[in-house]
């Protein structure tokens, strides 16, 4: 018995790691091939079954002017936009969970759940009934096109993952060691600092990695809100298109723009998996 | 010196919490909050702590006002049901904590610190993470913590429920040693339970509590033979004492139509009338010559055998000093020690005690 579930259980592992590995192995094969490689049937094994190129990803970092999109600037202003908004977010968003979770707000009808509601709520509209009064919004302000207007709107959209994500993290923490704290000397400030906060790495680690990802992978108010000045690489890859799909170039934008998905994901694995951080406080 | 805890009330929403609580506490003295569950022993310990504020009433330390001090200025230890530690510091850095928070020198805690872990028994564990401590060795921690401050006020709820059988036992010695030392005559202890037995071998002043409101203080010896109420009486006795209507009449203390108990003699002169009649569960005991009664449910615990029994509409339990299962339905004949027999008005008042004079 035990050997059969120990076998089922590889079984299905490696049946899902290969259901997730196969795209990426797929990108990375048609990253190198060019026109008639992509159209030439399916091929697996460079030099084996296709001449490999580098033509896919040069067009990548070549300026426009020489037939390229070069994502070098769009990609440092992606990084930038996502990591900002994100920082921002779980601070402020940490910062009004806490809140949310230990004490208690009452005007007229409304309470501590329908603010937490209020917050989430953002995140079920659809993102086409907000377009238009962002950009009304930024248009007002001047920000349109502009790095600080895409941070500014980026908040809206992920701070309430962080206030969803860090009050159910708080209402899991007992209120005792914030009551322990105080009667230790801390005054509510302190014992926030001191003792809430370092035990709530994991949770804002869990809060920023949505984040990054969910800002990271915006195209929609990227599209919308930015014009020429400035560019996030989203847009930017979506710029390859032309009347036949470069497939070739369009799977080494894809790696590209996964990348940085992957190494956060790595780091916060790494930094949860230590363990005791997680199960710190129950 | 004293903590004097004036006429407080909290009531937050349709049930008072705290109910004109008015108590006195002395340095150098333990005290026993004894109430069950919910009944207002934490509200009161948070009170004391600076937790929660009471909507009436004043509560005064050394003589100034408490209520106006902020819980981070008032000078108490707190000691919680569930092991609540810091659990990013290592065991070191949890007991200095409120002495590093205080500013004290770095000798100077370093050597509290010491002596707090000397006491409760953690030296070797100084650099250890919490997480990596078994329950009792957390609430250790946290019971060094308390002490290491040196706190005027040290309370401590149900600190010992949560461990089991056996390091409860041995972490309650502890304790009175703990708190019959030199350092403890400068401060009030104050240490809430549920537990009528833990109470009573704490062996301080017993404040039995119920829904909020004092129902008596005194010593264990006092509210164990002459509880003020007949609620009193099942609070402080575990199991509950057993209460039930009754009347006297021509010397005979009629419980039911069939259990009918000749009056001794001490019982004589109380008038023909009807009260509620309190023996303890210990006071029963199994005699052939004895009353029927139906077995309900029988439960072993430890070398006795608790015996939920009815006749009738009376309800009681008795205690059999001996393990025994009994089927349900079983017929078992039950007598009462008549010597040991306690009255209450039908109010709740107590009216007779074996151990009145």
């Amino acid at each position: 018995m035990p050997k059969l579930y120990t076998f089922l259980k590889y079984f299905f592992v490696i049946l899902w790691a290969c259901f997730v590995i196969a795209p990426f192995l797929w990108a990375i094969s048609t990253s190198f091939k060019d026109f008639n490689s992509v159209t030439g049937g399916a091929t697996y094994i460079p030099w084996l079954q296709f001449e490999p190129t580098l033509d896919g990803w040069s067009v990548l970092f070549k300026p426009g002017s020489q037939g390229g999109i070069n994502i070098i600037g769009p990609y440092f202003n992606s990084i930038f936009v996502t990591l900002t908004a994100s920082l921002i977010s779980i601070v402020l968003g940490t910062l009004a969970a806490y809140a949310l979770s230990r004490y208690t707000f009452k005007a007229g009808f409304v309470k501590n759940n329908d603010i937490t509601f209020f917050f989430i709520s953002q995140r079920i509209m659809p993102p086409v009934v907000l377009s238009i009064p962002f950009f009304l919004f930024l248009s007002t302000l001047g920000l349109l096109d502009s790095l600080a207007g895409l941070i500014l709107v980026y908040i809206v959209l992920l701070m309430p993952i962080a206030v969803w994500i860090m009050v159910d993290f708080f209402n899991r923490v007992p209120k005792e060691i914030d009551e322990t704290a105080l009667i230790d000397g801390c005054n509510p400030f302190q014992a926030f600092f001191k003792v809430v906060l370092p035990n709530s790495v994991p949770g804002m680690l869990v809060a920023g990695l949505f984040c990054i990802i969910f800002g990271w992978i915006d195209f929609f108010f990227a599209f919308i809100l930015t014009f020429t000045k400035v560019q996030l690489l989203p847009v930017k890859i979506v710029a390859l298109n032309s009347s036949i799909t470069p497939w070739w170039s369009l799977s080494a934008a894809a790696l590209v723009s996964v990348a940085p998905l992957i190494i956060v994901a790595f780091i916060v694995e790494r930094y949860l998996s230590k363990g005791n951080l997680s199960g710190a406080l129950k | 010196m004293s903590l004097l805890i004036d006429h407080i009330s909290l009531k937050p929403t349709e049930e008072y919490h705290l109910n004109d609580v008015t108590l006195n506490f002395n340095p150098g003295k333990m005290y026993t909050i004894l109430g069950r569950t919910l009944s207002g022993k934490t509200t009161l310990l948070k009170t004391i702590a600076g937790l929660q504020t009471p909507d009436s009433g004043s509560i005064k330390f050394e003589g100034a006002d408490f209520l106006s001090v902020p819980v981070w200025n008032r000078n108490v230890a707190m000691v919680y049901q569930q092991f609540i530690n810091y659990p990013h510091l290592n065991v070191i850095e949890n007991i200095s904590f409120p002495l590093k928070q205080r500013k004290m020198e770095e000798n100077i805690i370093e050597k509290e610190v010491k002596e707090a872990m000397e006491k409760v028994g953690l030296i070797g564990f100084e650099l250890r993470k919490i997480q990596e401590l078994s329950g009792g060795q957390q609430q250790r921690v946290a019971l060094a913590r308390s002490l290491a401050k040196k706190a005027k006020i040290l309370l401590l709820d149900e600190p010992l429920v949560n461990l089991d059988y056996k390091l409860r036992e041995g972490l309650r010695e502890e304790f009175k040693k703990l708190f019959s030392g030199s350092e403890a005559s400068k401060s009030i202890l104050i240490y809430a339970s549920t537990d009528p037995l833990e109470a009573m071998q704490l062996n301080g002043d017993i404040i039995v509590i119920d829904e909020g409101k004092v129902l008596q203080t005194g010593s264990a010896k006092e509210v164990f033979e002459n509880p003020a109420t007949a609620k009193v009486a099942e609070i402080t006795n575990d199991p509950a004492m057993n209460i039930n209507k009754g009347h006297i009449q021509d010397n005979t203390l009629v419980m039911n139509n069939n259990v009918q108990i000749q009056i001794p003699d001490q019982l004589k002169s109380i008038p023909n009338g009807d009260y509620q009649v309190g023996i303890r569960a210990t006071d029963l005991f199994l005699d052939d010559n004895g009353f029927s009664f139906d077995v309900e449910i029988s439960e072993i615990s430890g070398s006795e055998t608790f015996l939920h029994l009815r006749n009738n509409d009376l309800k009681c339990v008795a205690t059999i000093e001996e393990v025994k299962t009994y089927e349900a339905n079983e017929v078992v004949k039950i007598n009462f020690d008549k010597s040991k027999i306690y009255l209450f008005k039908e109010t709740g008042e107590l009216l007779h005690s074996p151990y009145q004079q």
